[in-house]
């Protein structure tokens, strides 16, 4: 197969890679990069554990091509902590035990970081709409949605204080 | 001097979670080493048949292709099992369900594997297939194994039914049916194996019961236990998914890996998971009553029929806590409860969180809400009327020495949403297009393995000279938080922070076997072992501190990363200090804690015994509102009341409270695995439908604490028991909106609004049950497959 170039930034870093066009984002993610954090659940972009940002927005990283995310910016959950500071979601999500077995824990933090990015003050109902596509076994969603809640309040604390 | 705990029953962060939030926790699939080969497995076209011929020849002359490997290259036993050994690692002679492997290959890429194996020409000679439990049973029906189809039959007697129903003013008969449901551990199932110096094996994987998957690869490849050494990768759940259907991947990477002599790589698809992994057993119920007008039961006739599949697996245990809880915490005199298992060709059942007990426990609580309508009663009333109280004497006739609070779960259940004031106004309410109805249940459950057998575990705590602490334990954690109980309890014994503990991923070669993690054993049997580890090396520090101070042992403590004197709490030394002191002494800094559980028994021919050393008791209810018209069910409320003994974390007791009612809901109202003449229909999560965040909704938990004797700081279990009565609490709750009974889990539209299931034809349209069910439509469908 006729491999393709394809420039994009991962994590704030730029890659030039030259994958087969068939490959997907998550395999290139995984086994080109070692970015290993991204999960592989089910492949067809059902339970979300591959959820990463694309241009700031939530997607399946499975149903994503490689040409695809030429010029994009990508961000994985390696990504998420800056400046050796843990991102407030991640705070909070180890803070109201929304962690358990840690399979689904790296999608659902993607896509709630695309919720807070765009709703700084969701509610309940738009939490759980936010993650609806991301698949959890373990928490029964209470404690991920309880997390959401006092991350965004964190977020917006940080954001008065940084004012 | 006792002083308060300072760190039991704390919510304290997890041990493992800064890896899992920063994506550097490591699952099965994420490593990866130089040179490894991927392997694949080629499986079963065909339900039941016999092999006539496999060639490999085309698919081992591909380029990249190292070994392609079928039963005969297994040097040692061929076939695995706990019970009884006959799941083949790869088919014999004979496939017996669509998950059956029959070679493997193992190649440079996973493309290269996966040519091989279309490679491979394997021809069948099909046989009959039996894929329903009932028809198995009859004597004419397709035999699976040997020639008898079936393998269990356990049976409770207590008393005289026959004198039992002749003193029931009435008799309530009921049939139930439950589903095939597929444990939906969100990582799918992948191990390394690595072929060691000096022989041996090492492998690295999803496995959730390392000792008897090592067991099972040591004898596989004639090798020692010793030489095989299985290291449990951070484990993306498992609810008791990950042990045959590991054990099976194990030994076949294992042996591609001691074949080629290089790393050996296996990662199912979600596809493969679904297809090969066992289930959850399906069972088929016949409840017998007899009652009293007064609401007392004075018989109970109960026969159950489990589908084991293909193989035993863990259906001689599981079908074994259904007979033993089959009556639930019920007063009855006379009880005659048979429970049998079955094999047919559908997917292998084992273990699966409740491991037999959210069977019986949806017919038990719906008869008891059909008890209750018959006498006039409310649930409530009927539940408290029969419940269980200390002394009561069981349907095994274990009598009940410990705080048995089944009555206080239930009343405070019943408190916190209102339940009988609600129960009654919607049972009155209007005819509308959306109704409201709430339903409770409740249930008691053995703690532990109980007498299926030995029940002991082992942990280590090992003190380093600057003060931290490494422990490590048999009992693994899958995500339901083991490893940051038995930190807690070791950091609560040495007086430590959490943050000074590492736990360590279990691995076969450096813990004692400690049995399976299963039957929500972690905390009483490794938090026990736990303890006992960290109480050896406290003595040691002690002594030390004793020789370093002048000052007697028992006037010593340790608190708070300090070592104190014990009446002033003036601080001596620092913890680290103790350590290094400790050290310098030639005193040890190692324990090492072992646990055994109180005794059991079981006598199985008089159907009776101690079975469990101690019980737990639980209370859920449902608020539901149906949507009358297409027989939609929200759960819009939902109360969890669970008598934990004592939460070590209150945090990881909650997660357990949410996420069990969670996988009960999807029990009651979502999951179903359909096969359909041996014939899967579900292999992805488009298909086979879990709860997602729109379908959970807030949950009540109540922790309710009487501490018992048989647990560290009088802890007991949680895991399954707030799996295991969501489901009859929402079918009960359905009752109270509608009026109608639904007899068949899950309550879906089509159950809840027509009373029986639909089933799909190959084509994907609807066919009504009964019609699909005819030999004409079912000839059709043939023919059109």
């Amino acid at each position: 197969m006729t491999r393709v170039t394809v420039k994009t930034t991962i994590n704030h870093r730029k890659y030039e890679l030259a994958p087969d066009p068939n490959q997907t984002l998550l395999d290139i993610l995984r086994e080109e990069l070692g970015l290993t954090g991204t999960k592989r659940g089910c492949e067809i972009g059902q339970c979300g554990a591959c959820t990463v940002l694309i241009d700031g927005r939530a997607a399946n990283s499975c149903l994503v091509l490689a040409p695809q995310i030429d010029g994009k910016e990508i961000l994985t959950v390696e990504g998420l902590a800056s400046d050796g500071r843990l991102h407030p979601l991640q705070e909070s999500f180890m803070d109201h035990d929304a962690v358990h077995c840690g399979f689904c824990t790296p999608g659902m933090l993607m896509s709630a970081k695309d919720l807070l990015d765009h709703a700084p003050h969701p509610s309940e109902e738009e939490i759980r709409v936010g993650i609806s596509g991301n698949l959890c076994r373990c928490t029964g969603y209470v404690q991920i949605v309880d997390a959401i809640h006092d991350a965004a309040e964190r977020l917006g604390k940080k954001e008065r204080i940084e004012n | 001097m006792p002083h308060p705990h300072t760190i039991i029953g704390k919510p304290a962060r997890r041990v493992d979670a800064l890896g899992k939030v920063t994506g550097t926790a490591k699952f099965a699939e994420d490593y990866s080493v130089a040179h490894q080969l991927f392997g694949k497995v080629l499986r079963a076209t065909q339900p039941h048949a016999r092999i006539l011929r496999i060639d490999t020849l085309k698919a081992a002359q591909l380029d990249g292709v190292e070994a392609v490997l079928t039963a005969d290259d297994i040097p040692g036993e061929k076939a695995f099992g706990i019970v009884i050994k006959n799941q083949a690692i790869l088919a014999l002679d004979r496939v017996r369900y669509l998950g059956d492997g029959v070679a493997l290959v193992a190649a440079r890429t996973k493309e290269i594997a996966e040519r091989a194996s279309a490679l491979i020409e394997v021809e069948y000679d099909p046989l009959s297939v039996v894929s329903d439990p009932e028809e198995a049973l009859k004597p004419d029906a397709p035999k699976i194994h040997g020639d008898d189809n079936t393998f269990v039959h356990h049976k409770v007697r207590k008393g005289d039914i026959t004198k039992g129903f002749a003193e029931a003013d009435f008799i309530i008969e009921r049939r139930f049916k439950t589903q095939f449901v597929e444990h939906s551990y969100i990582e799918p199932e992948a191990v390394l194996a690595e072929p060691l110096e000096h022989g041996g094996v090492r492998i690295t994987g999803s496995v959730q019961n390392l000792f008897s998957s090592r067991r099972s690869v040591a004898a596989a490849l004639t090798l020692d236990l010793n030489k095989v050494q299985i290291i449990q990768s951070t484990l993306g759940g498992s609810f008791g998914g990950k042990d045959e259907v590991m054990t099976s991947m194990c030994c076949r990477a294992a042996l591609l890996a001691m074949r080629t002599g290089k790393p050996v790589k296996m990662v199912n698809t979600r596809e493969e998971s679904f297809l090969e992994s066992y289930k959850r057993h399906p069972y088929v119920m016949e409840y017998r009553w007899g009652g009293k007008n007064d609401g007392s039961i004075t018989a109970m006739e109960i026969r159950c029929i489990a589908d084991g599949g293909a193989y035993a697996s863990m259906s001689p245990f599981v079908t074994w806590r259904s007979a033993v809880q089959a009556t639930g915490p019920y007063y009855c005199e006379n009880v005659k409860t048979d429970v049998y298992a079955v094999y047919t060709n559908n997917n292998y059942t084992g273990a699966m969180r409740g491991f037999g007990s959210p069977q019986v426990n949806f017919a038990i609580e719906s008869m008891m809400d059909e008890l209750a309508e018959r006498v006039g009663k409310d649930p409530l009333e009927i539940r408290l009327q029969n419940g269980f109280e200390r002394g009561a004497l069981t349907a095994t006739g274990q009598r009940l020495n410990h705080t048995v609070s089944l009555k206080e779960v239930l009343t405070r259940a019943a408190h916190e949403i209102g339940f009988q004031e609600k129960w009654s106004r919607y049972r009155n309410a209007p005819d509308g297009a959306k109704k409201r109805g709430i339903g409770i249940a409740c249930s008691y459950r053995g703690v532990s393995l109980g007498a299926e057998g030995a029940d002991a575990a082992g942990a280590i705590v090992s003190v380093q000279t600057d003060g931290s602490v490494i422990v490590s334990a048999g009992i693994t954690d899958m995500g339901q938080g083991a490893q940051t109980q038995m930190s807690q309890i070791a950091a609560e014994v040495l007086g430590i922070s959490m943050d000074r503990v590492q736990f360590l991923n279990t691995n076969t070669s450096g813990v004692p076997d400690s049995g399976p993690t299963v039957a929500s054993r972690g905390t009483i049997m490794g938090g026990s072992a736990a303890k006992n580890a960290a109480e050896t090396v406290r003595v040691s520090l002690i002594a030390a501190a004793s020789e370093m101070t002048g000052l007697p042992a028992d006037t010593l403590d340790l608190r708070e990363d300090y070592l104190v004197d014990a009446s002033t709490g003036e601080r001596l030394s620092t913890f680290s200090e103790l350590a290094a002191e400790c050290f310098r002494q030639g005193k040890p800094l190692y324990g090492f804690g072992w646990h055994k559980s109180p005794k059991t028994s079981w006598h199985d021919e008089e159907g009776r015994g101690e079975a469990y050393f101690t019980f737990v008791y639980g209370a859920n209810i449902a608020e539901v509102e149906v949507d009358t018209e297409t027989g939609k069910v929200d759960v819009i409320d939902f109360v969890s009341a669970h008598d934990v003994g004592k939460a070590i974390n209150r945090n990881t007791v909650l997660g357990q409270f949410y996420g069990g009612a969670a996988m009960g809901l999807g029990y009651g109202l979502l999951e179903e695995f359909e096969i359909e003449d041996a014939r899967p229909k579900q292999l992805n999560f488009d298909e086979y439908l879990l709860p997602t965040s729109m379908d959970v909704p807030r949950i009540h938990p109540i922790i309710v604490e009487n501490e018992d004797a048989a647990g560290p700081y009088g802890a007991k279990s949680v895991g399954e028991p707030t799996n295991e009565i969501a489901a009859p609490a929402v079918v009960n709750a359905i009752f109270n909106a509608t009026g109608k009974r639904v007899f068949e889990l899950p309550a879906n539209l089509e159950r809840v609004l027509l009373g029986h299931a639909l089933r799909r034809t190959s084509d994907r349209g609807a066919v009504l049950k009964d019609s699909a069910n005819d030999a004409e439509s079912c000839k059709t469908r043939r023919s059109r497959e």
